[in-house]
């Protein structure tokens, strides 16, 4: 059984209107994803913004409502209502996007990172202080700093109190969204070198949810890409470079820009090419609704969203 | 040389903090070329949108001193009046965040119309729509005749970057200043909006200035590239020569931070402390000292000067002759574990 196991995922907001303010319609801003991850590992889920990867996370946490679907995390599904007791989800938390706004500035560092150990244990007070002080020392941050407001800090060690925060409680799945977009690159390094020590310290597991691919490529064992709230393709890393299959996946892997400025006129060359068979082949992908196929296997680990006949290659 | 466009010498531009006055850029000179790119590269902090917003006179309290010489004028201490003829006719900025940059209560067709009208308030209420049209369809909006009635909420985050394009390129600027271009959007959309001004550069003979913090757009888009650090340019070189030999230890740093594609790296090299903040800067000797301690304290010059060590190629300080990056052992992430 895997670790954390989606199964058909639908999550569709209401469009409400008319007369009588009734729903009237619905986003579907996921809608119908199945993907598992296995303990220990990264599992990355690409998509720009709209495609209903954030959605998808916050989904498995319990932020947004689930419409259909099952979220099984060790054998208990986390979508049924007689699963929302309280200490199922102390192992799943979550790193948020931009440490700037997810940190309340009128709250203390260890009111902050205290605040899920007041909520799932009873600590007296001095215990609490020398908990938090311990898990700052972890992330890097001196424990007199238990004491300050989140605008003394810099972006990088705000985004290390997130990750305190998120670790409090030795959770066993991590969901981060997007935890260092909002970061200068050598900051990135920093909070990705250390997101990835905890994990082999904690043996967590990651579902780390980013639109840039570099990052992804970097820190993921296995990748899911979603476009319009379903997944088009899904592989091990090496899959999803080396063998893009879906037009999507290949125009977003086409889209990274080279680092090596002499590759210059060929990358350009290549994006050329790929946005030329996506205008000439997009509708092949999608079928008449719009929609991503279901995933077909390719090989033992590589799934993509390709029409049933008529494939191309 | 004749394609000079843009000379800036000495340039040292303060911000007030409290009573004293600390230089956000500090003595930066450089030139911009005509179809050139110049990418201008640094951290948060670096003072490179400090740069950019001097440059482009937007600093309403800052102290300017050296000189900005744009086609034989300079723009320091130039009156407003004279500044508002020149901005955005001749120079123009593209800014970084679509969502806050267009006012929402202005169709498009008002907010591109308006820097029309304000460089020449003889057109026509005709010949101004056509114009509009015109741009929106250079700049690759479909539909550009709906577009133009509409607000810019209406429209998705890569149009409204591509609104702001056509608003900087709609006198046909000279030089074109674009402030983190493409931060905001998806890769997709990046790469067709590098594609756009990659383009424009072409037919308006622009000299552009590119700001980011993106190295692979950096090596995308560039001729030349500065890398600022605390305010000062620490090494300036062609594209090429700067992401094969990188000389000075924060150039080699940040390319060494990036997650390399083509290789599985178990660990990123960290670029140890941070960039200190304005009042706090060293004002003395080698500012990117406290961040490679384990170099010697002697490699450094007392007052770092840019040195020409090849054709066209600038480093500052001479500790470059001497960096190199620490074991894994010793950096050991600067007591991150």
């Amino acid at each position: 059984m895997a670790f954390l196991e989606i199964n058909d995922l639908h999550v569709h907001f209401p469009i409400k209107g008319g007369i009588l303010n009734r729903t009237i319609d619905s986003v579907k801003a996921v809608n119908g994803v199945s993907f598992q991850v296995e303990q220990g590992k990264t599992y990355g889920l690409v998509g720009e913004s709209g495609s209903g990867k954030t959605t998808t996370g916050r989904a498995i946490i319990g932020l947004n409502e689930i419409t259909s679907g099952q979220v099984i995390f060790e054998g208990n599904d986390l979508a049924a209502t007689e699963n929302k007791k309280l200490d199922v989800k102390r192992d799943v938390q979550m790193i948020f996007q931009d440490p700037y706004s997810s940190l309340n500035p009128k709250k203390r560092v260890l009111d902050i990172v205290a605040e899920p150990l007041r909520n799932y244990e009873k600590l007296s007070r001095s215990q609490e202080v020398e908990r938090v002080a311990d898990l700052l020392e972890k992330v890097g941050l001196s424990p007199e700093s238990i004491f300050k407001y989140p605008h003394e800090f810099s972006g990088g060690q705000r985004q290390r109190i997130g990750i305190a925060r998120a670790i409090a409680l030795k959770p066993k799945l991590i969901i981060a969204d997007e935890p260092v977009s909002a970061l200068d690159v050598s900051v990135q390094a920093q909070v990705l070198n250390f997101m990835r020590e905890i994990q082999k310290e904690l043996n967590l597991t990651y579902l780390f949810i980013s639109h840039d691919l570099g990052i992804v490529k970097h820190m993921s064992d296995r990748i899911g890409i979603m476009y319009k709230g379903r997944f088009v393709e899904e592989g091990d890393t090496e899959d999803i470079f080396s063998n893009p299959q879906h037009i999507y996946t290949k125009r977003l892997v086409a889209a990274i820009p080279d680092i090596n400025p002499k590759n210059r006129d060929a990358q350009k060359k290549f994006r050329e090419e790929v946005q030329l068979e996506y205008q000439k082949d997009y509708g092949r992908y999608f079928d008449e609704k719009g929609l991503a196929f279901n995933l077909r296997n390719i090989s033992q680990t590589h799934l993509a969203a390709l029409p049933e006949i008529g494939v191309v290659e | 040389m004749n394609d000079k466009l843009l000379e800036i010498r000495n340039l040292k531009t303060s911000f007030r903090i409290r009573d004293d006055y600390y230089a956000a850029v500090d003595d930066v000179s450089l030139n911009v070329n005509k179809n050139e790119v110049l990418a201008i590269v640094g951290e948060s902090g670096s003072g490179k949108s400090a740069l950019a917003f001097s440059i482009m006179g937007l600093h309403n309290r800052a102290k300017m001193e050296g000189s900005i010489n744009f086609k034989g004028t300079n723009l320091v201490g130039l009156a407003p009046g004279k500044i508002n003829k020149i901005r955005g006719k001749e120079m123009s900025m593209i800014f970084q965040d679509p969502l806050t940059a267009l006012n929402p209560l202005m169709t498009i067709e008002e907010q591109i119309g308006e820097v029309i009208y304000l460089h020449n308030k003889a057109i026509s209420n005709r010949d101004k729509k056509a114009k509009v049209i015109e741009l929106l369809d250079q700049v690759g909006i479909p539909h550009a005749k709906y577009v133009c009635d509409q607000y810019p909420h209406e429209l998705s985050g890569g149009m409204r970057q591509r609104v702001i394009i056509a608003i900087a390129i709609a006198n046909s600027p000279e030089l074109l200043i674009a402030d983190e271009p493409t931060t905001a959007l998806d890769v997709t959309i990046q790469a067709q909006i590098l594609d756009l001004i990659r383009d424009l550069k072409q037919k308006m003979d622009a000299g552009i200035i590119l700001i980011t913090h993106d190295l692979g757009v950096v090596a995308e888009m560039a001729d030349r590239v500065a890398v600022m650090y605390a305010g000062e340019i620490v090494e300036i070189a062609e594209v090429n020569t700067l992401f094969e030999q990188p000389r000075h230890p924060y150039t080699r740093s940040l390319l060494n931070s990036v997650p390399n594609s083509d290789e599985k790296q178990d660990k990123l090299h960290v670029i140890q402390g941070i960039v200190p903040a304005l009042q706090n800067l060293p004002r003395e000797g080698c500012r990117f000292k406290t961040r490679i301690p384990w170099i010697a304290e002697s490699t450094h010059e007392d007052h770092p000067e840019l040195h020409e060590i090849a054709p066209n190629h600038f480093v500052r300080c001479s500790c470059y002759e001497h960096f190199y990056f620490p074991d894994e052992t010793e950096v050991e992430n600067s007591g991150l574990s």
